[in-house]
């Protein structure tokens, strides 16, 4: 099971170049690792997002686009001085598209222990209109 | 012609040197003993000579009080568990990137620590470690005396 973590917790992908949009904030951004998996009445979309809270984390659905930004405070303990480092602090930020499937109004999102859960409803199927023919 | 092959091949070694410079780089930073990648969880440490260090991993969505950390002599063991999805059936994965189950990493300290007063704190994600440095290991300022 260990064998299992580390294979796919590997690094953090940190984001390069995103979009080739400059950022006016001094820190490093960062891809969050997500799970998407699909219930009977739900899509759920679970990413680990550590160090970001409630007041950090921005969700914005724009037409089919939904982004996920989360900041992270860059805090050290005062007076230590950084001496081994194997992960870098910085924001998170990725990007989905929805499909039409998806109850736009009905989306939820919860985060806990530095863990964002977004709960999709899936729209029922488009409910089909009798249109009754009239005799002249 | 033969001027251009000669500069490739040693472009071709510079790069074969950078390569393995680089891999040995990564080898002895982050690559555990046993050789099978990264050690989970990723941790960074802070010092401060005098007080003692700081660990700092991240964690996220582990319950706390599943986590097991012990001190045994200069080392210290942070354990602990990652659970899937409580809901099994009917459950389709679209995209699996984040990781579940047990974890155990061992870390190395420089100095021995005042077991008794260890304190680690679990929020948002982060698991901070603060381990003083014992009393007894302190660096110690010599006062140097003149007959004068």
């Amino acid at each position: 099971m260990t064998e299992e973590l580390r294979k796919t917790e590997s690094k953090k992908d940190e984001i390069i170049d995103p979009e080739q949009v400059e950022r006016t904030r001094e820190a490093r951004l960062f891809m969050p690792r997500v799970d998407i998996y699909e219930t009977k009445d739900n899509i759920h979309l679970v990413a680990d997002i550590p160090g970001a809270d409630q007041d950090s984390i921005d969700i914005t659905l724009e037409k089919n686009i939904l982004s996920i930004e989360a900041r992270v405070a860059t805090e050290k303990p005062v007076d230590y001085s950084l001496t081994y480092a194997e992960y870098g602090i910085g924001d998170f930020n990725r990007k989905f598209t929805l499909s039409n499937e998806i109850e736009k109004d009905g989306i939820v999102a919860v985060v806990k222990d530095g863990v964002l859960s977004l709960t999709l409803p899936k729209a029922g199927p488009a409910k089909s209109q009798r249109i009754s023919v009239k005799s002249v | 012609m033969e001027f251009r092959k000669r500069y490739s091949s040693s472009l071709w070694e510079e790069m074969d040197k950078l390569q393995r410079e680089m891999n040995r780089m990564f080898d002895s930073a982050y690559t555990n003993r046993s050789g099978t990648g990264f050690d989970f969880p990723a941790i960074n440490v802070w010092t401060k000579p005098e007080s003692g260090q700081v660990i700092i991993a991240e964690l996220p969505g582990i319950n706390p009080d599943e986590l097991d950390i012990k001190v045994i002599g200069e080392s210290i063991t942070i354990s602990g568990s990652r659970n899937s999805p409580e809901e099994t059936e009917n459950l389709k994965y679209h995209r699996q990137e984040r990781g579940y189950g047990r974890f155990t990493r061992s870390i190395q300290l420089p100095f021995p620590v005042e077991a008794d007063r260890i304190e680690a704190n679990y929020e948002k994600g982060i698991l901070k470690i603060w381990l003083p440095r014992a009393e007894a290991d302190k660096p110690r300022k010599i006062v140097v005396k003149s007959n004068s």
